[in-house]
């Protein structure tokens, strides 16, 4: 059974289609990028995935797992094993980081009858894991991403995820706005995430991330739609020529 | 941020008010007669001056400025009756559930009348004298110094900071307490555990009125915190007046929590009157998260270089809740700083309001006033009237004030979910974020530990019972209106 099966999907929001017939199949394990264009549908997507009431789905089915993620709320999919690391992380003053993904992972935790951890076991969990993705110590009872920079605050996504564990990981443009440095570090975070019982979606506009993240599949979202898939292989080519209407992208040079 | 004010409703609120001045000047009547062996001269002129006040103004309606926002039609036409000492009985169990943790002594009033009984003073320090109003003044007239205090000491103080004249409320306080609590902290005394002030209303059969009265006198260079909590047992209506007047002298340290959690049909007007010295560091955190109509006063006076004050609060309303801060922080001396940080959560059909008027004096130079009031609507129908209003008589002065009123962030809640925290617990960590901002500008001690409780439980009812009106059911129409009475 594929951990995500997404069939015909079609999505609006307010009003205005987005998705327009998605298809896409991930097994555990796999790495998937999406690629494409501004405005293709790649965002929605993912907020699809993690819930996001905003979005309606008028068409097709999604299942997660052999369940029907369209009927979950976001905290029922995010306990079944669904995870969205932002592309804008929201600042949530007055909630410290530690405090925040405790209470996370006791949600968690408590939808499939686990003990809860008490902060004496979470503590050096989450110490160790901001290690890895070479973060502060003073960001522990900071509040959450209030006042992080950006590229703490997709660090502080992948922390999120490490801690988290889930079965699927959505990364949203997890690359935009980080200097090479940040980057690294946000992929290394991921690759020592990978493995058998995990598969990763990863949205972003530019194969250098694919640099340091190698997908097993590559997929070009074009006006709501997947229009090519391929190997890793797909993200080099698309660097070269493009998704096709490329200047689109661009910013248009303004008449002397 | 506006308000309409209908006049026939007022006209006949003013009305009703006189009219039911006959049940006050009753009780003033019982009161000078009970009184006369135990009252020195001092005292009973006060009193008579405060009664010939609030007997010739009666209570304010909305035309009053200070009033624009808060209707007493309700309080005034309900025939509130003097408490009669004893006539009920508390038993220590029933009060076991109002425990500060970690306080140091405890004084409890039941009634606004003081129980000894009830009352826990332990092993205290001789540098602090607490006892009850009465029983100071007692010792006083007896000649003997209350606990070794200066007999003059309560004469001094009691009434000279409350002023009469510029509110009723106070006024009536003034003409009909019975008791309260007296404090003294000695020079240089350092209180570590905070002083527990326990205002009970139980029901007694009928609609009661109490006028507690406090006095705290900081001497100089010394700290402490005292707490002031008003609660109910049982459903019944009553009306707490109270007024405390605490003076600090130079360089003390003081920290008042005031905490109103008393039931739903109470009204409280609780007025705190604050005297703040050269040097002297004061801490107002006003907790409302109880009551019916509420009124919290609080006035403080810097006067005496360099002082600074905090005025610190959260109102938390569901329901019909009309929760009323009203703070007038004089400037009176230069080079001082008081900062106003008001946070309120309203949900249902409750009201609140936040009047922030600031004053500063001819001779406060350099003085620095900040004032913020930052507000979270949980439904359409819950309301806001948010006032700052600045008086300046200095020309080198930094006042600064900012209102902000919103709802939760549909992003923040999104967020929180896709965690795994479901919708509840997540409105509800949202919802404490906002008020720990209260809790934040608390000094770590176990007054701070203790509200934070309070709130945290009021926060959880609050996301509960969000939950459940966001469902279809309607909300129910509670027999009480703070504004479609009188």
């Amino acid at each position: 059974m594929a951990l995500l099966e997404i069939q015909d999907l079609h999505a609006s929001v307010e009003g205005h289609e987005i998705l327009k017939g998605l298809n896409l199949t991930l097994n555990a394990g796999e790495v998937h990028s999406i690629m494409g264009p501004n405005g293709s549908g790649k965002s929605t997507l993912a907020a699809v995935l993690a819930r996001r009431e905003t979005y309606e789905v008028t068409r097709g089915r999604v299942l997660f797992n052999g369940k029907d993620l369209l009927e979950m709320k976001p905290e029922d999919a995010a306990c079944e094993g669904v995870f969205l690391a932002f592309q804008y992380p929201v600042e949530i003053p007055g909630i410290g980081n530690a405090y925040f993904v405790r209470s996370a992972m006791n949600a968690i935790r408590k939808f499939h009858g686990q003990e809860e951890l008490d902060a004496m076991d979470f503590l050096p969990l989450y110490k160790e894991r901001m290690k890895i993705l070479e973060m502060d110590d003073k960001l522990v009872n900071r509040s959450v991403n209030e006042g992080f920079s950006g590229g703490e605050k997709k660090r502080n996504e992948i922390l999120q995820m490490a801690m988290l564990e889930p079965k699927l990981a959505i990364l949203d443009e997890t690359d935009s706005g980080l200097d090479i440095d940040a980057l690294r570090i946000v992929a290394k975070g991921v690759n020592a995430m990978r493995g058998p019982d995990r598969a990763f979606l990863v949205i972003t506009h530019y194969q250098r991330l694919l640099d340091y993240i190698t997908p097993d599949f590559v997929h070009v979202l074009v006006d709501g739609k997947i229009v090519r898939s391929g190997g890793a292989e797909l993200a080099l080519e698309l660097e070269d020529k493009g998704y096709g209407p490329t200047e689109a992208d661009l910013p248009q040079a303004l008449p002397a | 941020m506006s308000t309409t004010a209908n006049n026939t409703e007022n006209e006949n609120a003013m009305a009703t008010a006189t009219e039911k001045l006959g049940t006050y000047l009753g009780a003033y009547g019982e009161l000078i007669a009970d009184r006369q062996e135990r009252d020195p001269v001092w005292l009973r002129q006060l009193r008579e001056d405060a009664w010939q006040r609030f007997y010739a103004k009666g209570f304010p309606t909305t035309h009053d400025e200070d009033w624009r926002f808060t209707n007493l039609a309700a309080l005034a036409k309900t025939p509130f009756q003097r408490a009669v000492k004893g006539s009920v009985t508390v038993t220590s169990g029933q009060i076991e559930k109002f425990r500060v943790p970690g306080a140091g002594c405890r004084l409890v009033f039941v009634n606004g009348y003081f129980s000894p009984e009830l009352s826990e003073v332990g092993d205290l320090p001789d540098t602090l004298e607490i006892c009850s109003l009465e029983r100071a003044i007692a010792k006083a007239m007896e000649g003997g110094a209350p606990e070794g205090g200066a007999p003059e000491g309560i004469e001094q103080h009691l009434g000279r900071y409350a002023d009469v004249r510029r509110d009723v409320f106070t006024a009536l306080n003034t003409a009909l307490w019975e008791d309260g609590a007296y404090l003294r902290i000695h020079r240089g005394a350092v209180i570590e555990r905070p002083i527990h002030l326990l205002y009970v209303s139980a029901g007694a059969g009928a609609a009661i009125m109490t006028h507690p009265r406090t006095l705290i006198v900081a001497e100089p260079t010394s700290h402490a915190a005292v707490i002031e909590d008003y609660v109910s047992i049982g459903e019944e209506t009553a009306f707490s007046n109270a007024v405390t007047e605490l003076v600090a002298g130079q360089d003390a340290v003081v920290s008042h929590f005031l905490v109103e959690r008393e039931n739903l049909a109470a009204f409280n007007v609780s007025t705190l009157r604050l005297e703040l010295a050269r040097g002297t560091n004061v801490s107002s955190h006003s907790i409302l998260l109880g009551g019916g109509l509420v009124r919290n006063n609080v006035h403080p006076v810097l006067a005496g270089e360099g002082a600074e004050c905090l005025i610190n609060g959260l109102f938390v309303g569901a329901g019909r809740q009309h929760l009323d801060n009203y703070m007038l922080v004089e400037h009176a001396q230069p080079q001082c700083s008081s900062r106003q940080f008001y946070n309120g959560i309203l949900d249902d059909r409750a009201r609140g309001v936040f009047h922030g008027r600031i004053v500063v004096h001819k001779d406060a130079q350099k003085t620095d006033a900040k004032q913020t009031n930052r507000n979270l609507l949980l439904s359409d129908d819950a309301r806001i009237d948010t006032k700052p209003q600045l008086e300046i008589y200095a020309d080198d002065v930094k006042c600064t004030h900012g209102a902000t009123i919103g709802q939760i962030e549909e992003e923040q809640l999104f967020y929180l979910r896709s965690r795994g925290i479901e919708e509840t617990s997540a409105r509800n960590l949202l919802l404490y974020a906002f008020a720990a901002e209260c809790l934040d500008r608390m000094q770590d001690s176990p007054a701070r530990e203790f509200v934070a409780s309070l709130i945290g439980d009021r926060l959880t009812d609050l996301a509960v019972n969000h939950q459940a009106v966001s469902s279809p059911a309607p909300i129910k129409d509670e027999a009480q209106s703070w504004e479609e009475v009188g």
